[in-house]
């Protein structure tokens, strides 16, 4: 499975947390992810998806295996990470744009810098800001944003120090039908022209389809994968797409994959 | 036909603006209402005093009726000023001393579970002695003055700002934490950008509570140990048998907390005016 240019590759990991013998969140987890790529987590709850991101970043390390991020071994927490969550978490005392520098306020070499530049910086965040729809909401408060907006800050901080690696832990799963397709197509075109790679984990089969050029699907705790399924649809990919047949094939067939995943729990 | 449909609907129409007027009303008077019901309530219960004395005919060398009370405030307003003074001047240094420190352990407890492990049950426990018990060891070091209230203030309020500024580090997000760290955050980084930030809204709550406990210490070590301040004036009111100024003593003290008391209300709205948006405690 692990391929020579791999950015993000896991070789047979196994992870439990706390200090004993614990019943281990994922074992024998092997998948590999490509530059530029777009990929996918799906599986049943409690699969210990989040417990691969946060291997994947550095937060933590594994009890065995191999973890290799950029072509190095993760030793410390990656820095050429970004993340966004289902919890927006932006910060209360924050404008929505000051929400946006605190990445930058903490990652070198941004952050000796931003004082002396600060002018460019807050250029680019509101730039970052309208590409996702939020123009000139900069100055609001995250509680004077709505769930999708205040979702949409969330993704622009995770993108304004340019990282090479993103990692999206069920960001749309809050949000209703409607904004959650409108924020597929945001995350789509940012992939699009930034071409950073991608990590997204999900319940949604149908996200995962329409977003992703390389689904997993994990098994039910003690995670690994179970199957592993390239989506080659052209891009640009339009919202129809999820319409078409060759779309919801795909769907049902990772949807067969989850529901045997839970049947062997 | 279509004039009795007018005139059907003009009444119709003058009905409706009717009630929208009186619920105008309705809510202007009930506005009025909050605003009048702290002075009605505080004015009712000092006649209801001063008749139940007048009726019972009670001495007052036992309770002095509100009449008298303002006499004696009238007659000693000045000791009553200047010991007010003198005890809120303790009451705010003890407080600033127990600000700094409760800032500071408030911050090492947050930040460290070691800190919070050690420290905690010995905080807890030095919160349970009654400070009342401190003041004659505090008067065997330092001597009758006013370091023992200033030392008495600054005890008893510390604590519910070192528990609450713990509390409010303790409760970060941990996917804001994950965010930080992934980018290389170190501790101090996520202390200064999140942590404190975040505790301030629980810090100003804390000190509505330690400024009123602090004034409460002041005025115990004052009766005790001192020979100024309004604790000090109602132990010597107390042994003349003068219980009129005993009470306007009181009196004094309820009204200086009160003040103190809006002092932080204000502080804290004005600065953690992010965290209050709800409309659930207006």
């Amino acid at each position: 499975m692990t391929r020579l240019n791999a950015f993000v590759a896991l070789k047979d990991v196994t992870h439990a947390y706390g200090s004993g013998d614990g019943f281990p969140a994922v074992e024998h987890l092997s998948l590999s992810i490509a530059e530029g790529e777009f990929a996918a987590v799906v599986g049943p709850s409690g699969c210990g998806k989040s417990t691969l991101m946060k291997l994947a970043t550095g937060l933590q390390f594994p009890r065995a295996g191999t973890i290799l991020v950029g072509g190095a071994p993760v030793t410390q927490p990656v820095r050429i990470a970004g993340m966004a969550f289902q919890n927006p978490t932006l910060l209360p005392w924050r404008t929505t744009l000051e929400n946006l520098l605190l990445p930058l306020e903490i990652v070198e070499p941004h952050r000796s810098r931003l004082k002396r530049e600060r002018g460019s910086y807050v250029a680019k965040a509101e730039r970052l800001l309208a590409q996702v729809g939020l123009k000139g909401q900069g100055g609001k408060y995250p509680w004077e944003l709505s769930g999708g907006m205040q979702q949409r800050a969330s993704l622009c901080r995770a993108l304004i120090h340019e990282p090479r690696l993103l990692l999206l832990d069920e960001p749309f799963g809050a949000l209703d039908a409607f904004t959650r397709e409108e924020l597929w197509c945001v995350i789509r075109d940012l992939h699009a022209e930034r071409r950073m790679t991608v990590v997204l984990v999900t319940h949604d089969l149908r996200e995962a389809t329409f977003l992703a050029d390389r689904i997993f699907c994990m098994s039910a705790r003690p995670g690994r994968i179970v199957a592993e399924r390239v989506v080659d649809f052209p891009r640009p990919r339009d919202l129809e797409v999820t319409y078409t047949k060759a779309f919801i094939d795909i769907v049902h067939e990772l949807r067969g994959h989850i529901a045997d995943a839970r049947k062997t729990a | 036909m279509s004039a009795e449909a007018d005139t059907v609907s003009a009444a119709a129409e003058a009905d409706a603006r009717a009630v929208r007027d009186a619920a105008a009303r309705a809510r202007a008077s009930q506005a009025r209402r909050l605003m009048l019901a702290p002075w009605l309530c505080t004015i009712g219960f000092f006649l209801l005093w001063e008749v139940f004395c007048r009726v019972f005919r009670v001495s007052s060398y036992v309770l002095p009726a509100p009449s008298d009370i303002l006499d004696a405030t009238i007659a000693y307003w000045w000791p009553l000023l200047f010991h007010s003074f003198h005890t809120l001047w303790m009451t705010t240094a003890g407080f600033i001393l127990a600000i700094v420190f409760g800032l500071v352990l408030g911050l090492a407890l947050g930040a460290s579970r070691f800190v919070h492990a050690g420290l905690y049950p010995l905080l807890v426990g030095f919160n349970a002695i009654p400070k009342v018990a401190v003041v004659p060891i505090l008067v065997i070091w330092f001597g009758v003055g006013w370091l023992p209230a200033v030392l008495t203030a600054f005890m008893i309020s510390f604590f519910p700002i070192v528990v609450n500024v713990a509390t409010g580090l303790a409760t970060i997000e941990p996917e804001v934490e994950d965010v930080l760290r992934a980018l290389g955050a170190r501790k101090l980084d996520i202390m200064l950008k999140v942590g404190v930030p975040r505790s301030l809204p629980y810090f100003f709550g804390s000190l509505k509570v330690a400024i009123t406990l602090a004034y409460v210490g002041s005025v115990i070590a004052e009766y005790n140990a001192s020979r100024n301040g309004i604790g000090n004036l109602m132990a010597r009111a107390s042994a003349d048998f003068n219980v009129p100024l005993l009470f306007a003593a009181l009196i004094a003290l309820a009204v200086l907390g009160i003040m103190i008391y809006a002092v932080m209300a204000w502080l804290e709205r004005r600065m953690t005016g992010w965290a209050q948006r709800s409309q659930f405690a207006a």
